[in-house]
């Protein structure tokens, strides 16, 4: 065997047969992977919802789904809008310039949202995932520091967020919590997960 | 009936019988031969021998029980965790299948923890085992896979919420990692695609890998023979033969210690038995008591841990903080510095080794305090995961990291044996952090721990040389009973 002459024309086909072969399984292993995307059903259940706040006061919080994650819509009152000056200087990114999780142009202010009383943000950490729980009421209380001023803390790894979901300083998640795009369809109306007018 | 009483007293029946069978099918026979009753083991074997044959009896079990859940399981988000109480009140017996299912995954984890820590102490991850070890590491990543997804199936408020956490560390990765954990959970939330996936994964996919992997591990194992806790090789050139040509030190796997390891099982099936009965949660620890409450996608549970077995992983990876990187960046400059001046690679090596040096304490964000934007590096988050991973893949390593003269611990210095008596204490530690909340205090000894566990085996090239062994003898320590 090892002494006959390497016939090279049919190695050179044997190696061309052994390419295309890897190509093709490479090609053939598309649509497994590309099965493992979200489904059409998925995506379509991913689009917009709408929310009626007519019957939000002032400090209540209501939750509603969109792409299965829950958003939140905060009305704030003036003193808790006012909160958001003393805690400028303890939040990471106080002006919402990180990317990760980007806030729509119209959300990139100090109070977070178009309106300034009204508080659309995605209920879910930035860290791993968690949802943070309401720390409302300013004030000292367990696992928060004692000048708190109301917001909102993760029970997974005990990150601290604002009243405009700014995240503390030094804590776990890296990011604000997350502004879903939205737009007022009317002064009670909102509409999450879609800011172009039809 | 005389007649079939007479054929069945006819000596000759079953060596034909036998023998028919054996003509058609010679391969089985060969196969019991090679792997039982002529697969030569030494015969000091002592107690720390028993897990490798409870990993497989677990496997078993697994399997079985597994398949008898499926049968009442509904694997959709609506569903899963009703038809798992089902099984629990409704289906006759169903509570011990599937307790036995539940509890045997931590089962599983503790014999092979054991198992992996025989390997550890008597040196079975040296030469020629390494390939042994290799495959019984991805046998322990393979498992790990398995049970994280079946964790996810009873549908509960840990199962969820653990299931979000641990692909939310995919997403961790530049670049790729929040396409990647959608891709892992099919929708922009863990949900009924996700679930469904899971269960493909857990009942098939997986089970199919793990089976080729334990195949794998003990014919390689079956090849180089099985090492000993003298660490001494039975078949090696100049070990003594018999007669025979078998090795005196060797006894046959069948008989010998299959009725042997018989005993073993029994005890095992004591223990395991009395916590299936009793304590089949363990306290907590083998099924955690928020997954008795249904997956609710708005409402984290105060305390989120995963289970006991995935616990020293996750301490490492919750110690990774921004303070941590700042330790780990010391650490690489102390390391790569003691290279520079220890060392006579050319100027031109050390050139590069500094500009390494530099690329990954930017990725360290070792630059971040000075406030600019473009030194920034990569998130603490992505370096947990980094460590997590690490902490798993290290182990792979071990065979070339021992750089011990002796295989058994027997024969190391005493202070060998404290610093691996250290390693299972931070372990074990690190392990029972995982499962607390996290604190300021838990954090920083966690943070030593991580430490320790690492340098523990990356520094071993160095370690595990010093020191007085002690000679190695001839024959295996064996007193006959």
């Amino acid at each position: 065997m090892s002494d006959s002459a390497i016939d090279a024309s049919k190695r050179t086909w044997l190696i061309t047969c052994g390419g295309a072969g890897v190509i093709g399984g490479a090609i053939a292993a598309v649509p497994f992977i590309a099965s493992f995307e979200p489904s059409e059903r998925a995506k379509a259940a991913g689009g917009p919802v709408e929310a009626d706040i007519s019957g939000l006061r002032e400090g209540e919080k209501m939750t509603v789904e969109w792409r299965g994650k829950p958003v939140w819509i905060l009305k704030r009152s003036p003193a808790q809008l006012a909160s958001l000056h003393k805690t400028d200087a303890q939040v990471a990114d106080p002006n919402s310039e990180r990317t990760a999780y980007p806030t729509p142009e119209y959300a990139r202010n100090e109070w977070r949202s178009i309106r300034p009383e009204i508080f659309v943000a995605v209920g879910i950490c930035t860290h791993l995932g968690c949802s943070p729980g309401d720390k409302l009421q300013p004030g000292p209380q367990p696992s928060l520091p004692d000048d708190w001023q109301g917001g909102f803390l993760c029970p997974c790894h005990g990150s601290t967020f604002d009243l405009a979901g700014r995240v503390f300083k030094n804590k776990p998640a890296p990011d604000n919590l997350e502004v879903p795009p939205y737009m007022f369809l009317s002064d009670t109306r909102l509409r999450i997960g879609d800011d172009k007018k039809a | 009936m005389a007649e079939a009483t007479q054929i069945r007293t006819e000596p000759g029946a079953l060596a034909r019988a036998a023998d028919w069978f054996d003509t058609r099918f010679p391969s089985a026979g060969a196969m019991f031969r090679a792997h039982m009753s002529q697969y030569y083991a030494p015969k000091n074997f002592n107690f720390w021998y028993f897990f490798g044959v409870m990993s497989i009896v677990v496997l078993v079990m697994q399997i079985l029980t597994g398949v008898f859940l499926t049968m009442n399981y509904k694997p959709a988000a609506s569903d899963a965790f009703a038809s798992v109480e089902y099984i629990m009140r409704d289906v006759p017996w169903g509570w011990l299948i599937r307790y036995m299912h539940s509890t045997g995954a931590s089962a599983f984890f503790i014999v092979v923890y054991l198992h992996m820590y025989r390997g550890l102490i008597y040196g079975s991850h040296r030469k020629p085992r390494e390939l042994v070890w290799i495959f019984g590491c991805a046998i322990f990543l393979a498992l790990m896979a398995e049970a994280f997804m079946g964790y996810l199936l009873p549908w509960g408020q840990m199962s969820y919420w653990g299931a979000q956490v641990i692909i939310n560390l995919f997403s961790a990765i530049p670049f790729v990692g929040p396409d990647l954990a959608l891709l892992i959970r099919g929708d922009y939330v863990v949900g009924d695609a996700t679930l469904n996936r899971f269960f493909a994964f857990h009942v098939i996919a997986v089970p199919l890998v793990l089976l080729g992997l334990v195949v794998a591990h003990i014919f390689a194992l079956h090849d180089v023979g099985s090492n000993n806790p003298d660490g001494i090789e039975i078949k090696g050139p100049g070990a003594p033969l018999d007669a025979n040509g078998h090795p005196l030190d060797g006894i046959p796997f069948h008989p010998y210690y299959s009725v042997h390891d018989i005993l073993g099982i029994a005890v095992f099936l004591l223990v395991f038995s009395a916590i299936i009965f009793f304590a089949p949660e363990g306290g907590g620890y083998f099924l955690e008591y928020n997954n008795f409450i249904p997956a609710d996608s708005f409402k984290t549970p105060p305390h989120i841990a995963p289970v006991w077995y995935f616990t020293p992983f996750y301490s490492m990876l919750r110690a990774i903080t921004s303070e941590m990187m700042y330790a780990l960046s010391a650490i690489l400059v102390l390391g790569i510095g003691f290279v520079l001046v220890k060392t006579r690679a050319s100027s031109m090596t050390k050139g590069l080794l500094v500009v390494v040096m530099i690329a990954f304490l930017w990725m360290f964000n070792a630059f971040g305090f000075t406030g600019v934007r473009f030194l920034n590096g990569l998130d603490a988050k992505f370096w947990g995961v980094v460590v997590m991973f690490g902490s798993v893949l290290t182990m792979f390593f071990l065979p070339w990291l021992d750089k011990s003269p002796v295989k058994s611990i027997r024969y190391r210095p005493g202070w060998h044996k404290a610093v691996i008596g250290v390693f299972v204490v931070v372990f074990v530690v690190l392990a029972y952090l995982g499962t607390e909340p996290p604190s300021p205090t838990a954090n920083l000894i966690s943070q030593i721990g991580t430490l320790f566990y690492f340098g523990f085996f990356w520094l071993m090239p160095w370690w595990s040389r010093l020191g007085e062994f002690k000679p190695v003898p001839q024959r295996v320590t064996y007193a006959a009973h």
